[in-house]
């Protein structure tokens, strides 16, 4: 087991492009650190260079106290899990888990012993004869995940090994890799574009996009702190809900919506947010921080009347979308209450939740 | 729709069934079997034609008397095999079908690498170029290395006098005119082999490759653990194809050296050629030419069962 040390690594193609530009990042021993980001941010390229997968255009990767830029893959010591698994079709269960070991010359006791091992914490004993075609997708990813703990890497590597899977197998799978993450804590670097996947599975999340670092942080860091824009858009689910504003000095701070509603900017913010007076800024505010409206209210909560436009019942909870100031927002609200399509709704803004982002920077400030 | 018509999804559902038409016939057509084997049937005939009828033929003229008045049963058969002249024939037909097909199957398997590793558009350009031995007609591209291999004119001749050596009679001794036959079919053979293995190499996923690197295996070692295994159906049904094939091949032989130099590159084409329509006994032609038949068959046999259960067992 080891640290890993990403340090101003680009990744350039033919023609120019930078798929990687200059990205920092210590990835401490045992930790599980995911890489997210929207398609082509740079993640998964980020992976194939710590596998040795793809060259490194300029920068380092440290792996365990050494460089390994010019470190085959097969001598990094690392173990990787495909999108598609890659298991080999022609082998057994068995013979796939065992093909790293058998490379290395272990001996065959051992193998058997490391395989079953391996196989008795994923479950997958009765299905080491088999061929990878016999196989469920969920059986497939135990594999897959089996024939990388067995050789006991010093670094796993995941590259969107859930994306294949139906919703429901996602789910339990991604408790299962936390699972052995606690069984085996070897460190763990998983690359996904989900961030609820992300978000669940972190010790740190890593926030990329048009190749570069955006944010790094704990999952609940990430989801209350954002530091620019596109990170509070893209952690959180539903997305976080944009307003533009102007910051306006009216008997006390505020945030002015261009239809002239005002909305109090809380006591404890009045500092952070005054230099910014008379400026047009962006208002984030998340769908579950617009609720439906309570007897009696908590300092900070701005109330407001919305026109319903869609209703989307979710079970243990009911999504509105509606405009305000002709931008359309989604508001989460408990799934008692009653709306309906071109209701009025009021709705509950708890401005103690608000980020305010600066437009020329992106930055939340 | 182009027409103007509106397409109602789910219509079929409400509409009530069209009433029956017509009789027999057009219920018979209307069944899908019955309009594949329509379909089919032209080929069919021709095969029938073409395949089966001259197959069963040359079974019942291989059982008759050189005047083809009488049945002799296995007879003709018999006297081949206790024949010194045809075990010389079974000995170069074998050793000729199977150093060309391991040599084609070698060297296209190293043209396919090549070429699988050659980036961009100049691979389009290699491949055609080196599929042209094969798309040339067999008889025409023999008289050419026919003329190369002329021992006062020949080009290989006069470069190896150039050169200083000796020169070689190619076609002039028995083993050399079996190497050089060997070699001509080589060089016309490997396209294909090429050209079948290199589609074969670009459906093996990229990321098995990745994941045999990262679990410490050399190029070698991706070679025979993952290429080898991955390709294997490919190669088994080509090199059973090219088998029967060169074990067949009449053409350059027939051209090079008409089964000399001392009857030393005889095939069973070429022997059946000359005993059945040069010497005028058809039937013993026809043994000749059916003797391989029941060991490819049992071969092509048991090679396409074992590639049938290895689909079933890794395609995905």
């Amino acid at each position: 087991m080891a640290n890993v040390s990403i340090r101003k690594v680009v990744k350039s193609y033919e023609g120019d492009v930078q798929a990687v530009k200059g990205i920092d990042l210590e990835i401490e021993d045992h930790e599980f650190v995911v890489l997210v980001g929207p398609s082509g941010c740079g993640k998964s390229t980020t992976l194939r260079m710590i596998a040795g997968l793809e060259e490194i255009t300029a920068g380092e990767i440290w792996i365990g106290g050494d460089v390994v830029n010019d470190v085959p893959p097969r001598d990094r010591d690392i173990a990787m899990v495909f999108q598609n698994y890659a298991l080999y079709p022609h082998m057994s269960v068995f013979d796939n888990m065992a093909f790293g070991l058998k490379l290395r010359k272990f001996p065959k006791d051992e193998i058997k012993r490391l395989v079953d091992d391996a196989a008795k914490m994923l479950d997958i004993q009765m299905l080491l004869d088999r061929k990878p075609k016999a196989l469920s997708g969920g059986q497939r990813q135990r594999v897959a995940m089996g024939r990388a703990i067995v050789r006991n890497p010093k670094v796993f590597l995941f590259d969107e090994p859930l994306s294949n899977l139906d919703a429901k197998l996602r789910v339990q799978m991604r408790t299962e890799i936390k699972k052995v993450h606690q069984l085996v804590p070897t460190t763990t670097v998983y690359v996904t574009h989900d961030q609820i996947e992300a978000m669940t599975l972190a010790d740190r999340v890593v926030v990329m996009n048009h190749g570069v670092i955006e944010q790094v942080g704990a999952p609940q860091e990430l989801y209350h702190n954002p530091q620019t824009r596109f990170v509070a858009g893209f952690i959180g689910s539903p997305a976080m809900n944009f307003l533009p504003v102007q910051v306006v000095d009216d008997s006390g701070l505020k945030v002015q919506l261009a239809d002239g509603t005002k909305m109090a900017i809380p006591p404890e913010r009045v500092d952070r947010y005054g230099p910014y007076k008379g400026k047009k800024m962006t208002l984030g505010i998340r769908p579950e921080h617009m609720t439906e409206t309570h007897e009696s209210e908590k300092p900070g909560v701005q109330l407001m009347n919305a026109k319903v436009d869609v209703v989307e019942p979710m079970g243990m909870e009911t999504l509105v979308h509606h405009f305000v100031d002709g931008v359309a927002v989604c508001s989460r609200v408990d799934p008692n209450t009653k709306c309906r399509p071109g209701e009025i709704l009021p709705l509950a803004i708890d401005m103690n939740n608000m980020h305010l982002v600066e437009d020329s920077s992106s930055r939340v400030v | 729709m182009a027409d103007g018509s509106t397409m109602v999804v789910g219509a079929s559902a409400t509409t009530p069934p069209a009433p029956r038409q017509g009789g027999t016939m057009k219920r018979l057509a209307r069944r899908r079997s019955m309009a594949a084997l329509a379909l089919c049937a032209p080929l069919i005939a021709l095969i029938i034609c073409l395949k089966i009828y001259p197959t069963f033929y040359a079974i019942f003229l291989s059982m008759l008397d050189r005047k083809m008045n009488h049945f002799v049963g296995l007879d003709n058969f018999a006297y081949l095999l206790g024949r010194p002249s045809f075990h010389l024939v079974i000995f170069q037909s074998c050793l000729f079908a199977v150093t060309a097909v391991v040599m084609k199957a070698i060297i296209g398997f190293i043209l396919a690498h090549l070429m699988h590793n050659i980036r961009g558009s100049s691979q389009r350009i290699w491949r055609g170029l080196l599929l042209v031995p094969w798309v040339i007609p067999l008889s025409l591209s023999t008289l050419t290395w026919w003329w190369l291999f002329d021992p006062s004119y020949s080009a290989f001749n006069w470069t190896l006098s150039w050169l200083g050596l000796p020169e070689v009679p190619f076609l002039g001794t028995v083993w050399n005119a079996r190497i050089s036959v060997i070699m001509v079919n080589t060089w016309f053979g490997a396209p294909f082999f090429m050209i079948m293995y290199l589609a074969a190499l670009k459906s093996v996923p990229e990321q098995l490759y990745e994941a045999a690197a990262i679990d410490g295996a050399s190029a070698w070692q991706r070679l025979i653990f993952i290429t080898l295994p991955m390709m294997r159906n490919i190669i088994l049904i080509t090199v059973l194809y090219s088998l029967i094939v060169t074990f067949a091949d009449f053409d350059i032989v027939r051209i090079l050296t008409n089964g000399g130099p001392q009857d030393g590159t005889h095939l069973f084409a070429t022997y059946a050629f000359a005993v059945g329509i040069q010497s005028g006994n058809i039937p013993r032609g026809a043994s000749v030419s059916l003797f391989m038949f029941p060991v490819l068959a049992t071969l092509a046999f048991f090679v396409l069962r074992d590639v049938l259960n290895r689909n079933k067992e890794v395609a995905t």
